[in-house]
């Protein structure tokens, strides 16, 4: 066993960090939250092309670093320490998965696409009335001729304002809870047919709610695997978040006692009250199992599915958890000042709040992880 | 004891359910539930019906313009008006500062205040918190000097977290009258005319979008000395007083219970699956555990009126009150949020002048994750949760 990093790794996480410290402190944030479209595209392209962080988890074939999980989960990390609203995880984490596990063409086309930023994706997986269970979806893909017709309604699809590509779960057949019919297309997102409607999203990000009329898409839009690929990616995904909190959980609570310290209330720093010294203690606690199980579950995303799923799952519910605690503590610890636009530290709570429930809330988790692993 | 009402205690809850039905403003109707931003003329087109009814003031003397209602009456009141979802009455005159006033306040300022608080024709604010004391409050700097014929003081300083500041006509201020004394023996109370110049008024947006506080900023403001309430340096009574009452109804058991009403709703029509998300074991197990802490809140608030109708000392329960009340409100809001599911992220403040876009996802999803935000306040204001529990320590158990 081994839980170091590589040298290249530390270096991927330095470079990073480096650069976002220069680039995305919370003024400049919010400038690009205030833009028309939500972001600044040049940050990204800086990303792409200057940085070359993009290629991290990408194979040396289509012109990447050879990484994978491990070096998503670090980028992922630092994107959550300056609350970043770039499109990393639905275009380089989703996006890339796909395509790295459908291989062939469409890897060979869209991965440097990736690499290069000039691709965005969005993932149009959740849908008005399916809450987090992946298989509940009514957007159909009608086989006509070689191709598909899509019809359908996508619920709050991060990024889709941005994207070029979409990622879209759709029924070829089946219904309701069946597992069966249930596949993945990858779609142009300025196809025929595809309407949005466009809004900023609590927690910084822009998203939309998806239409799908009659949209033709050809027969190699579909992406084999089925759910279990879905689920596979969603679960790349969500560790992904989960080192996306821990970074931001983690920022939220050196911001948190740092202000414990310059705070002062009743003639001394708030800091020196042993009740909030506990608090920032338990918080601190928190930040670590966060840790630890960003680890666990991202080392686990290669077993088999059964292991892989029960393990991401415990890691999810329990990271959704500590977040909660350290948001809501910190929130209490800064007073009034905790939950106005003009604080820093309130938009991780903001932020820290939503990673909770994405891809599914702890109490989802956790019955997944009864399901997969006690006795009925 | 009884648990009952008794038959004119019935009878007193129908003619409010029936004043409540026929008199409510129709345009208010709903607004609470699409989390509309209420204007300053939504609050005041209840208020006025109440006052034209002389319902507005439940708790007040009945010689300074209460009801006169026992308080069964006061409980029966707020029930039937959370359950009829009524807008809030702002608490900053009747609640707060009117008790002041009637309390404390001489002939003469009770004569020229009490009816405008009663009316609504005056709007009021309450300035106390400082940048540098929240949770301190004793420590607060705005200074206030008496002129040199002592026929007004000139205020000096800033006031935060002054909610709807942005509509008051007059404010009640927390001033340091003597630096020299210790903390709390300097400080006055007065009252002071919001128009008068050197207040600056300026908003701070919370973390859902709303624009509820403010800061203050008092430049030379010339205050009357007649405006003063009580003696000079000894406003930390009446502060104190009003804390008291403040503490009372931030239990808010009443709305919290159609706030458990309203997610019982939700999670009876949204889907979980095959199943409502009330038949998931986790989610209702989360509404059962809720209902147990607010019926215990419930009842200790009951236990306080009870006490103080006989004349005794509440010991800790506004402090009790205070702590649980304020964390159910909050689980209210993690609960709703958690039935948002996918539909907490779209931040939608539609429904403005002119905009007549439909909400994104169910209509109350959209206020789930602003209101999450918005009321982490509520273990914050009114005296945070830490400073109820040190009240509670010190006060109450001698440590």
């Amino acid at each position: 066993m081994d839980l170091s990093f590589t040298e290249t790794q530390d270096m991927l996480r330095e470079t990073l960090a480096r650069f976002l410290a220069d680039t995305y402190d919370f003024e400049t944030r919010k400038k690009m939250l205030a833009r028309p479209e939500g972001r600044d595209p040049g940050i990204w392209n800086a990303l792409a092309t200057e940085m070359g962080i993009l290629s991290a988890p990408f194979a040396e074939e289509h012109g990447g670093m050879g990484g994978g999980a491990i070096e998503n989960m670090i980028v992922m990390e630092e994107l959550g320490k300056v609350i970043a609203i770039e499109p990393y995880l639905q275009t380089v984490v989703i996006g890339g998965n796909a395509l790295k596990y459908a291989g062939g063409a469409h890897a060979d086309a869209l991965i440097p696409q990736i690499i290069g930023g000039e691709a965005i994706f969005a993932f149009a997986y959740a849908e008005p009335k399916g809450r987090y269970d992946l298989a509940r979806i009514e957007t159909t893909a009608k086989k006509d001729g070689a191709g598909y017709v899509l019809n359908g309604h996508k619920a709050v699809v991060y990024a889709a304002p941005w994207a070029t590509h979409l990622l879209v779960t759709a029924r070829t057949g089946g219904s309701g809870p069946d597992r069966e019919g249930v596949e993945l297309f990858l779609v142009d997102a300025k196809a025929a047919g595809i309407t949005r409607r466009d809004y900023p999203t609590v927690d910084g990000f822009m998203a939309s709610e998806v239409y799908f009329e009659n949209v033709a898409i050809g027969g190699d839009a579909l992406l084999p695997g089925g759910l279990d690929l879905i689920e596979r990616l969603v679960d790349d995904a969500t560790m992904a978040v989960c080192a996306e909190g821990l970074g931001a959980g983690r920022r939220h609570h050196e911001l948190t006692l740092a202000y414990t310290k310059e705070r002062k209330q009743f003639g001394q720093p708030i800091g020196k009250f042993q009740a909030l010294q506990f608090r920032l203690a338990d918080m601190m606690v928190e930040a670590e199992q966060i840790e630890s199980m960003v680890l666990m579950g991202t080392l686990k995303l290669d077993l088999p599915s059964a292991e892989r799923k029960a393990a991401v799952s415990l890691a999810k519910a329990k990271v959704a958890r500590s977040l909660r605690f350290i948001g809501q503590n910190a929130t209490q610890t800064h007073g009034g000042i905790g939950i106005t636009m003009e604080l820093a530290a309130a938009h991780y709570f903001k932020r820290t709040t939503m990673i909770e429930g994405q891809f599914g809330s702890p109490d989802y988790h956790l019955e997944r992880y009864e399901a997969l692993t006690l006795p009925a | 004891m009884d648990l009952e009402f008794s038959p004119e205690e019935i009878a007193f809850r129908d003619e409010v359910r029936a004043f409540i039905a026929e008199n409510y403003p129709a345009e208010l109707r709903g607004k609470q539930d699409e989390g509309d931003d209420l204007t300053k003329e939504d609050f005041l087109s209840w208020h006025r019906v109440l006052a034209k009814k002389g319902w507005i003031a439940p708790a007040w003397p009945v010689e300074y313009g209460g009801p006169g209602w026992t308080a069964t009456q006061r409980y029966i009141w707020s029930e039937e008006t959370a359950r009829a979802d009524c807008i809030r009455i702002m608490p900053f005159g009747i609640t707060m500062v009117g008790p002041v006033i009637y309390t404390f306040g001489t002939p003469e300022q009770k004569a020229r205040f009490l009816p405008g608080i009663l009316s609504g024709d005056d709007w009021w604010c309450q300035g106390y918190s400082e940048p540098g004391a929240g949770s301190d409050l004793a420590s607060l700097r705005t200074r206030a000097v008496l002129s040199d014929d002592g026929t007004h003081y000139i205020v000096n300083g800033q006031k935060t977290w002054t909610t709807m500041a942005q509509h008051a006509d007059w404010g009640f201020f927390l001033v340091r009258t003597n630096p020299d004394a210790k903390q709390q023996e300097g400080i006055s109370f007065l009252l002071i005319d919001m128009k008068t110049p050197g207040i600056t008024v300026r908003p701070i947006i919370t973390l859902g979008g709303e624009h509820e506080v403010n800061e203050v900023f008092l430049e030379d403001v010339k205050v009357p000395v007649e405006n003063r309430i009580y003696e000079e340096n000894k406003g930390w009574t009446c502060a104190k007083f009003l804390l008291a009452h403040e503490r009372a109804g931030i239990a808010g058991v009443a709305a919290s219970k159609r706030g458990i009403e309203k997610i019982r709703d939700i999670a009876s029509t949204e889907m979980d699956g095959d199943r409502p998300l009330l038949s998931n074991p986790f989610y209702r197990r989360k509404v059962a555990e809720l209902e147990m802490d607010l019926t215990a809140l419930e009842f200790t608030e009951l236990r306080t009126l009870a006490n103080e109708a006989a004349g005794r000392d509440a010991g800790a329960a506004a402090n009790v009150l205070k702590i649980k009340g304020s964390e159910i409100q909050q689980r209210i809001t993690e609960l709703v949020l958690e039935a948002a599911g996918h539909y907490g992220a779209p931040y939608f403040r539609g429904f403005g002048e002119g905009d007549n876009e439909h909400p994104i996802g169910p209509e109350w999803a959209n206020r789930a994750a602003p209101s999450y935000y918005n009321m982490r306040k509520t273990t914050i204001y009114g005296g945070s949760n830490e400073v109820q529990r040190n009240i509670i320590a010190k006060m109450v158990l001698g440590l």
